[in-house]
């Protein structure tokens, strides 16, 4: 079974790490500035980023097939479809 | 093919060791499945005479036999059972287990130690449930939100068993998709899969997705009664439409997680009793998948009387006539199967053909309940009621009977009296008209389901209703009369009774338990019925 | 799949089907949040003061704390999926241990903020915003105990010797099973504690 296993994998992960912690330094300050709406955006941003980055590196998601992407993708797509079905009723009352 | 007819068997095959402890510990496909046959089976018939009792009920306008909050108490275990612990269970974990390795050509399921481990939660499922009992719940199997929070049934102790069962039916349909992608024999495309295959691959999909919204409602539902959370609260600011929402999101797709497994069961017994290939396997493989995938678009369908935005109405309603489109895909190519094919009549067609023309009537009144303006009139009626059992009983049950009847010699070994197999087909076929159809009617006219009480004007079709339903009930129990007299003495089945082509067939009857003694290696489709690859027709 | 294999038998066919069949189990995880992010989406169009004034009430200090404390747990996961990857069996069972330590670090934090809110007389059934911020947290609470739980059973068969460099599924599966939760607390974070 051949992996990923040298040192610069590794060293990657420390960088994802480190980013991940700057990502999250981030979100915080960003919430301290009041941009209204954009507060929102950004802060979902900042953490889809941060969730990407532990999908495709940490759990390994860079180097599976089509088929495990599939897996992976197609839930998000069914979350999208129950948000956005039940907030065109809730929002449009 | 690539292998032979018949392989000389080993007795009693995957039978052959008895004992309590080797099906508690059994963690063969089949076993398993025969487990969840016998315990879903056993909820069909305490769910039916809860169906009895309704309709001896509704023999009279007045509540002569029970109160009202019994007759709620009687409609609402009759659906929670019949949906949760026999329609939803029983062909995937029961048939489903059985035979999807062998008919992908494999030994077992991708994770057996897991099959196993469903089947025991489904049974921690069924007891958690079966407690509830001592305070029965009366909300209708659709628990809605505010009455569900207040009523003084054992909401919370139903909520953790419907969880289990959800877990159940989640860990089945993971272990299939699984199962399907990974271990299929060599040769065994994706396009010579057996459209049985297809269907449950699908139904899987919508178990992985679905389920886990309405477990999370459920738990939503127990917190509400236990810790006073306001998610469907409205003096709390939460939103008892919410509640359906989510609830709907699953139960919807839910209903084609009973369909697509009975519609793989017709695609696999059509063509082996007209002896002709089926018509249109690409058209029904994907459209099983597109069933799936558009059954998650409609539920709000379900909610249009509750409120909802206008446009959330319209948006529902104009999504919901597309689920037609792929069914009738369905529909037209097994009618091409047949026509032109060398028909018999065995009882496995018998149902299959009945599963035809019920679903058809039950699917061609759902538009009338998706469009909007008509559904208002219909919503809560007898119109709901007839046409959900012409789709869930004249179509589900009807192709779980129809697989029942397949699979029997190759479950058991034994073969069924065909005689009384058609006679007890004919009293079902019957029965389940005349207690059904003229719910259309009652509908039409007016009455409201969930009432002990109902206006006299509906006396005559509630009186016919209830013959019916008598005479279903003799029917069904006939079936199974005789389905327990072909266990006890019915004579040795051969291999492949059918002659059919996909692989469980070419293993002994009953198989053995490793399935196949090599695992075959795959050179065509499973239906060249009546060409010259096939078998003489 | 074009040469005859034996299914479980084969290896590479055993590991692909685990990791397969977690995806899948992600999914339904996925869609079990998802129920409740939905809620928290319908409930804060719905009551945007009343989310404002009640998120300022949570102690972002020990939430962002929390969130240093699983991102470093994603980092000793995958790690130790790393060493034993490489057939270093201790190793990775030293990385899971820190993993299971820095979660239990978690969930004192987790404690120590819920006996918070309740001293201030904020429970589940005060009000709509606080049932979410109990609701969420608790479930992926719930998933961080059995997370932990996971990860220790994977220590157990490790210090058994049933890993080397080329079967060591149990492992790589439990750490997929430890990244999503932390991908959970990721959306957490700023929809409960920092966007009002």
């Amino acid at each position: 079974m051949s992996h990923e296993t040298t040192t610069g994998a590794r060293r990657t992960y420390v960088a994802v790490y480190v980013a991940l912690l700057l990502l999250t330094a981030v979100t915080v300050l960003v919430s301290y500035v009041d941009l209204g709406l954009m507060n929102v955006v950004a802060a979902l941003l900042i953490a889809s980023v941060k969730a990407s980055l532990v999908a495709l590196v940490f759990m390994h998601l860079k180097s599976e097939d089509r088929l495990v992407w599939g897996f992976a993708l197609v839930p998000i797509a069914f979350l999208a479809l129950i948000m956005l079905g039940t907030l065109v009723d809730t929002m449009l009352r | 093919m690539a292998q032979a007819a018949e392989e000389p068997g080993s007795g009693r095959g995957y039978l052959a060791e008895s004992g309590w402890r080797s099906w508690a510990y059994t963690m063969d496909h089949k076993r398993i499945g025969v487990m969840y046959l016998y315990t879903t089976i056993a909820f069909f018939f305490i769910g039916g005479i809860f169906a009895l009792l309704l309709r001896l009920e509704l023999l009279s306008p007045q509540a002569k036999y029970f109160s009202d909050h019994t007759y709620n108490i009687f409609f609402t275990l009759h659906g929670s059972m019949m949906i949760f612990l026999f329609i939803i269970p029983a062909i995937p974990s029961g048939l489903g287990n059985f035979f999807i390795p062998m008919h992908i050509g494999a030994r077992d399921v991708a994770f057996p130690r897991i099959n196993l481990a469903s089947y025991w939660v489904f049974v921690a499922g069924f007891l958690v449930v079966i407690a509830s009992l001592v305070s029965p719940m009366d909300t209708g199997w659709t628990f809605y939100t505010p009455y569900s929070a207040k009523t003084g049934a054992a909401v919370a102790t139903l909520s953790f068993g419907i969880f289990l069962l959800g877990m159940s039916s989640i860990l089945t349909g993971l272990n299939f998709i699984v199962t399907i992608h990974k271990l299929r024999a060599p040769g065994m495309t994706w396009h010579r899969l057996p459209l049985f295959i297809w269907g449950m691959y699908s139904t899987s999909i919508i178990q992985v997705v679905a389920t886990p919204v309405v477990g999370v409602t459920f738990l939503l539902l127990a917190m509400e009664r236990l810790l006073g959370v306001a998610f469907f609260d409205p003096a709390k600011g939460g939103d008892p439409v919410l509640f359906q929402h989510f609830f709907w999101f699953y139960s919807h797709p839910v209903v084609y997680v009973m369909i697509l497994p009975a519609m793989g069961i017709i695609s696999e017994v059509i063509p082996v009793f007209s002896r002709k290939p089926i018509f249109g396997y690409k058209a029904i493989a994907y459209s099983s998948l597109a069933i799936a995938f558009l059954g998650f678009l409609v539920w709000g369908h379900h909610m249009f009387t509750s409120g909802m935005s206008p446009l959330a109405n319209a948006i529902f309603s104009f999504l919901t006539f597309f689920v037609a489109v792929p069914t009738a895909v369905k529909v037209f190519n097994w009618i091409a199967t047949l026509y032109k094919g060398s028909i018999t009549f065995e009882s496995p067609m018998l149902y299959a053909l009945t599963f035809i023309f019920l679903f058809a009537v039950g699917g061609l009144t759902g538009p009338f309940l998706g469009a909007l303006a008509t559904d208002v009139q219909l919503h809560d009626t007898y119109f709901v009621v007839a046409h959900f059992h012409y789709t869930m009983m004249g179509g589900t049950v009807m192709g779980f009977f129809a697989g029942l009847h397949y699979w029997f010699p190759k479950m058991t070994g034994k073969m069924v009296n065909e005689k009384i197999a058609r006679i007890s087909w004919a009293l079902v076929f019957v029965g389940f008209n005349v207690a059904f159809f003229t719910m259309f009617i009652a509908g039409v006219k007016g009455m409201p389901r969930r009432y002990a009480e109902y206006l006299p004007k509906f006396q005559v079709e509630n009186v016919i209703s209830t013959v019916g339903a008598a005479i279903l009930a003799v029917g069904i129990g006939m079936m199974f009369w005789n389905f327990l007299q072909g266990l006890r003495k019915g004579p040795p089945a051969p291999g492949n009774p059918w002659r059919a082509l996909s692989l469980e067939w070419q293993t002994p009857s009953p198989p053995d338990t490793e399935n196949f003694h090599e695992i075959p290696v795959v050179t065509d489709w499973p239906y060249a019925y009546g060409t010259p690859k096939g078998p003489a027709a | 799949m074009s040469a005859p294999h034996e299914g479980h038998g084969d290896p590479r066919v055993a590991f692909e089907s685990a990791k397969l069949g977690l995806w899948t189990f992600l999914a339904t995880e996925v869609l079990l949040f998802g129920a409740l992010f939905t809620a928290y989406a319908v409930f804060r169009a719905k009551y945007p003061a009343l989310f404002h004034s009640e998120h300022l009430k949570l102690n972002r200090v020990l939430g962002t704390l929390n969130t240093v404390v699983l991102i470093t747990s994603s980092l000793t996961v995958v790690l130790g999926v790393d060493a034993i990857r490489r057939g270093k069996a201790r190793l990775l069972e030293r990385y899971y241990a820190v993993t299971i330590v820095l979660g239990a670090v978690f969930l004192c934090v987790k404690y120590i903020e819920w006996t918070g809110e309740f001293h201030h007389g904020r429970y589940p059934d005060s009000n709509i915003f606080f049932s979410l911020y109990f609701m969420m947290t608790g479930l992926h609470g719930i998933h961080v105990i059995l997370g932990m739980g996971v990860l220790a059973y994977v220590v157990v068969l490790s210090r058994r010797g049933r890993f080397s460099g080329e079967y060591h599924t149990p492992a790589e599966v439990a750490g997929l099973y430890w990244h999503f939760v932390d991908l959970v607390w990721i959306y957490l974070l700023p929809l409960l504690y920092l966007i009002g």
